[in-house]
């Protein structure tokens, strides 16, 4: 059990800054997720953790330790690969029991820690087999295995459910947030789909370019995004952008654009009026938009014509065109909208988001 | 239907001509080593006569030529010569060139990549333009007309091209396995003894094969580094005790040819399987 610190982290390979300046804390016992698109530097920093690529530049420590400099075998972690990279000519047994026998450890002691362990991942019956007799699910639940009975103070885990089809890794994903609570260790866990972050992670980091974009628990980083990438990674369908002018009318802040114009909510004005003239992003997500009704105030609404309609049975997607944009809104699956038509459109005005043009920061 | 028919007909047709290529093939591969046994069977009398067909054994076979083969000739230490280098030639070689390739396709140092290419340039330089030089250094080491050095010349035949296989084929192996021993708690030496190799098998026996034939059916350099009987492997041996000036002891040599011919065959044999069968399958997803 430990905290993980980085400071001021780099990595450059010979042309590529792959890494650039992490600064991250990762309070014991706690459950954080890398998440960003491929190659924003998400692996790279899990696999400088893990002693597997060199530090260019800052520090790493676990627990009170600098591990910079300490071979993988000496930082008392655990790894989980996505192709989980099990031993191909070794049991299942002997899979999980490598590291204890590296380490060391009095044979009853590695039964029973490696019993226990295929107790808890339900996998007692597999002992025996090689890795290529058994189905990608209970390879990555053998991987799995494989990391817990170490007792780490650090799990990484590096996509380990990507190789997973989609409803065994809803599935594993269940699996390992309740491990997570039972073993109460560290872990830090990379990947790419948004929706295993949000529901695995405690806080979640999210990384593009190198760089991290922001860092908080869920949902924060899906209510006060810090910026336009974090709020368009995070939230299936992405949230709608639209680049409208702020302008004054009737003493009031309006945000303009073809086919488009709502009212600044009042929540917003005091810090929009600096952008007054200007333009901005406009960031709504399809879930704060619907199909307006008597109670909607006019000013919150807009005209938008269906382009595709997707009925997902909890729910209703919309593609709409308004004037030259293309919004998705999510909507109740009683609405009954039709291809063509002309819906008027009502925005939940608090929910709103504003992004400045250049930056992409949130305002 | 007619489609259907017209394909397959056309698959037909297809697999005929795999055939009859197949075939040629089997007749052009097969004939040599069935020649070879045909005439160690002949009597002198049959190999020499021009008349009937050379394709069968028409006047009774014999067993004589393998016969003077044992008690005629230093046969049986020629053999015992050619296992006593090949053995430890295999031995050394291999040490060198996993190790080697280990090194330039894991530790990624700098320059890995170009030593790499250059330890296979190496391997294209012609043995027959080695074997002045390398006559010189064996006989400043006192080794010459000792079978001992072969077991020092070979290697440098095999480790090059054997290095270049091998780092082909690590650089098939799955990085995270080699990176899963390494956070397991293995350092470099045991996860390349308990985890790499045994996944790396068949392109160990792959590289094992390539040495073992190289050094035993290696002729320039026995010829040119040995002399007496005691000291010659079975390539040299046979032929300077079976060609007498002009005089070709033909049964005598294919039966010579054939017997050195066993080790490799009976090798290749056991070792395909094992060759075959890809133990990286289950390790990764992919």
């Amino acid at each position: 059990m430990a905290q993980v610190m980085m400071k001021e982290l780099n990595k450059k390979y010979d042309e590529v800054h792959a890494v650039k300046d992490v600064n991250l804390h990762v309070r014991d016992k706690e459950f954080v997720v890398l998440v960003g698109p491929s190659g924003c530097g998400k692996s790279t920093t899990l696999r400088m953790v893990a002693g597997l690529e060199e530090i260019t530049s800052g520090e790493i420590s676990i627990g009170e330790r600098v591990v910079n400099d300490l071979p993988p075998k000496d930082r008392d972690i655990a790894m989980v690969f996505q192709n989980y990279a099990l031993y191909p000519h070794m049991t299942v047994y002997d899979n999980m029991a490598f590291g204890l026998k590296m380490r060391k450890f009095p044979k009853p002691e590695i039964q029973k820690r490696v019993q226990d362990a295929a107790v808890l991942l339900g996998i007692q019956e597999l002992l025996k087999r090689k890795p290529r007799q058994l189905s990608g699910g209970q390879r990555q639940r053998v991987a799995v295995g494989r990391a817990i009975v170490r007792h780490p103070q650090v799990f990484l885990f590096d996509e380990p459910l990507s190789n997973l089809d989609a409803k065994l890794r809803v599935q594993m994903r269940v699996e390992l947030k309740r491990l997570h609570d039972r073993l109460e260790t560290t872990v830090i866990y990379v990947t790419h789909d948004q929706v295993e972050a949000m529901t695995l992670g405690d806080r979640v980091v999210v990384m593009k370019d190198g760089w991290i974009q922001q860092v908080g628990e869920p949902l924060e980083l899906y209510g006060k995004p810090a910026n336009k990438f974090v709020a368009g990674f995070i939230g299936s369908p992405a949230m709608n952008f639209v680049d409208v002018a702020l302008v004054d009318a009737g003493g009031a802040l309006w945000a303009e654009t073809e086919g488009l114009r709502v009212k600044v909510p009042p929540a917003h004005t005091s810090r929009l009026g600096a952008y007054k003239g200007q333009k901005v992003t406009l960031g709504v997500r399809p879930e704060d938009l619907h199909v307006a009704s008597g109670n909607d105030p006019n000013e919150y609404t807009f005209p938008a014509v269906v382009d595709v309609v997707e009925p997902l049975g909890s729910e209703i997607l919309l593609d709409l065109r308004a004037g030259a944009h293309t919004i998705v809104a999510r909507v109740e699956p009683a609405v009954r909208a039709k291809v063509h038509e002309t819906l008027k459109l009502a925005l939940t005005p608090d929910r709103a988001r504003f992004f400045d043009l250049k930056t992409e920061l949130a305002i | 239907m007619a489609p259907r028919r017209a394909r397959r007909s056309r698959r037909t047709a297809a697999l005929l001509l795999c055939y009859a290529i197949i075939g040629l093939f089997v007749v052009f591969f097969l004939f040599p080593p069935y020649w070879m046994a045909l005439t160690s069977f002949k009597t002198n009398q049959e190999i020499e006569s021009l008349e009937g067909i050379p394709f069968v054994i028409q006047k009774g076979a014999t067993l004589k030529h393998y016969q003077d083969l044992f008690t005629k000739t230093d046969f049986l230490i020629y053999f015992k010569n050619s296992v006593l280098v090949t053995v430890p030639v295999v031995l050394i070689s291999m040490v060198i060139s996993v190790l080697a390739a280990y090194a330039l396709s894991r530790l990624g140092f700098a320059g890995a990549g170009v030593i790499g290419t250059a330890v296979f340039l190496v391997y294209l330089v012609p043995d027959s333009l080695l074997f002045i030089p390398l006559f010189k250094i064996i006989g400043a080491l006192g080794l010459l007309n000792s079978k001992w050095s072969l077991v020092l010349v070979y290697p440098s035949l095999i480790v090059p091209f054997a290095t270049w296989l091998l780092i082909g084929y690590f650089a098939s192996i799955p990085k995270e396995l080699d990176e899963a021993a390494l956070v397991d708690g293995a350092n470099h030496l045991q996860m390349l003894v308990q985890i790499f190799l045994p996944v790396a098998v068949p392109g160990l026996i792959a590289a094992t094969i390539f040495a073992f034939t190289v050094s035993w059916s290696g002729f320039l350099y026995p010829l040119a580094f040995t002399f007496s009987s005691d000291q010659q492997v079975l390539t040299t041996g046979t032929v300077t005790s079976l060609i007498k000036g002009d005089v070709y002891h033909w049964g005598g040599l294919m039966a010579g040819a054939i017997l050195a011919c066993l080790p490799p065959v009976l090798l290749y044999v056991f070792l395909m399987d094992y060759y075959i069968s890809g133990l990286t399958a289950g390790s990764t997803k992919a």
